[in-house]
């Protein structure tokens, strides 16, 4: 039917204050529970990096349960600055390693989570960001008290392909990565290489890539060796 | 109850299930049918949420349908349709957030479903409210039916397990030498799977065959 100017004015003017006041309330009502879903999210990741909490998913309270394990196992998290010194009365937790990548190199500051393992070892948990075939790419590494042997690696993405790139959010791929190391007998920087079967193995820094994968798999190379250059004075400054 | 569920309105629910089905006679909503049917759960909760946001967008629409100008119909539609989806989204991120991750942008482009504009446009304007929310529940379940058949086909064969039990585990098949059919996890799978639901349903329904 057809209406006037002024009945459609009104018209649209009450139905959209109607249904932003409407989508405004729900998003304050569910903020909080959304909160606490990213946050769970965030300590389950930085857990799986020392492969623990991936029974989380049959927990009753699978938030509550995550707290208790990341309370359990995450005795210490600090902040340092591009030097390696450490930046006191910084939650590391809050940290957003995606939005600190973005700023200058000589701006921005790191999140690292220490871990006691059962046996009691302390680990180091290093956030790592970059990008695969399709969009980021990102994981945490966990290096031995030496910050050189890796104890543990997760990764996860954002939109790569099913079956192939995004494999790399499975348990095999990264169990690969226990127990290589990130510098050689010089001390200098390798990092760790993910390499296709044609090309020769390096025993202490390098894993198989995914067939079908090989952009993602090369991401997680860059994206491995990219962030953990960037803890370099850290690393330095803690060991040897 | 006989007057809530008279004969039209049971046809309106059942028709959409496979005379009038929304994806294989009418080919629509195909975008995320392909993308989210790998696994049954996401798919589950995809096309429970079509069904909400399908009969609930019919309802307001069609209780509104005397009062919304003909020359900004198809807006009001949208902004309906857009702040169902909104909160369908948000709710999703905060009570079931793994499945919300993995249904990722598909929530939010049901807000592009052709089915909702579909049934908007040529139902729930010229409809009664009731009737009109029938037939969203009708075309929400016809969606959800064929999103559930292929996401247990593609889970079956392409990951092994059904709504995340390993099936093919338990059976031993991969001890004598089954392997999981890596195509079945990749998209074009989903549409050559529609296309035999569509050869199979027009096979047995000889009414859906066009004269040539």
């Amino acid at each position: 039917m057809n209406k006037s100017n002024t009945y459609i004015f009104i018209y649209s003017t009450v139905l959209v204050v109607v249904v932003a006041a409407l989508l405004a309330l729900a998003a304050t009502v569910l903020k909080p529970f959304q909160q606490k879903n990213l946050e769970t999210a965030k300590k389950l990741e930085i857990l799986h990096a020392v492969d623990k909490g991936w029974d989380a998913g049959s927990a009753d309270n699978k938030n509550l349960y995550v707290d208790a394990q990341y309370n359990q196992y995450i005795t210490r998290a600090f902040v340092f600055d591009p030097a390696g010194d450490t930046l006191p009365g910084r939650l590391a937790f809050e940290i957003d390693v995606s939005l600190e990548m973005k700023k200058d190199s000589t701006d921005r500051v790191y999140p690292v989570f220490l871990c006691t393992r059962d046996d009691g070892a302390l680990n180091y948990i290093f956030p790592v960001q970059g990008k695969g075939l399709w969009g980021p790419i990102w994981g945490y590494i966990a290096l031995g008290e030496d910050l050189n042997t890796i104890t543990g690696a997760f990764f996860d993405h954002q939109g790569e392909t099913p079956g192939l790139g995004a494999e790399i959010n499975t348990r095999w791929f990264q169990k690969q990565f226990v127990n290589k190391k990130l510098f050689d007998e010089a001390v200098s920087f390798i990092s760790v290489k993910v390499l296709k079967n044609n090309e020769p193995k390096l025993p202490d820094h390098s894993v198989d890539a995914i067939s079908g994968g090989t952009i993602t798999s090369k991401g997680v190379e860059s994206t491995i060796a990219v962030s953990m250059k960037n803890y370099l004075p850290f690393i330095k400054k803690n060991k040897l | 109850m006989s007057l809530l569920f008279s004969s039209r309105n049971l046809k309106l629910l059942t028709n959409p299930l496979n005379l009038e089905n929304p994806i294989t006679v009418q080919v629509l909503g195909i975008c995320s049918a392909l993308a989210v049917t790998v696994k049954m759960k996401p798919a589950f909760v995809m096309a429970l949420s079509v069904t909400i946001v399908t009969a609930f967008s019919n309802l307001i629409i069609s209780a509104l349908r005397k009062s919304i100008p003909a020359r900004i119909r198809i807006i009001v539609q949208l902004v309906v349709v857009a702040a169902l989806v909104i909160m369908v989204d948000q709710l999703l991120k905060a009570f079931v957030y793994d499945v919300s991750k993995q249904l990722s942008v598909f929530v939010g482009l049901i807000i592009t479903n052709c089915i909702l504009m579909g049934r908007l446009e040529a139902f729930a304007m010229a409809n009664k409210p009731w009737d009109s929310f029938v037939d969203g529940i009708g075309n929400g379940m016809g969606y959800g039916a064929i999103l559930i058949i292929v996401s247990f086909l593609r889970e079956l064969l392409g990951s092994g397990t059904v709504w995340g039990y390993p099936v093919m585990e338990k059976l031993g098949a991969f001890s004598v030498g089954y392997v999981n059919n890596g195509a079945m996890i990749m998209p074009p799978m989903a549409l050559i799977l529609i296309g035999v639901i569509i050869w199979i349903q027009r096979s047995r329904n000889k009414n859906l065959i066009e004269s040539k």
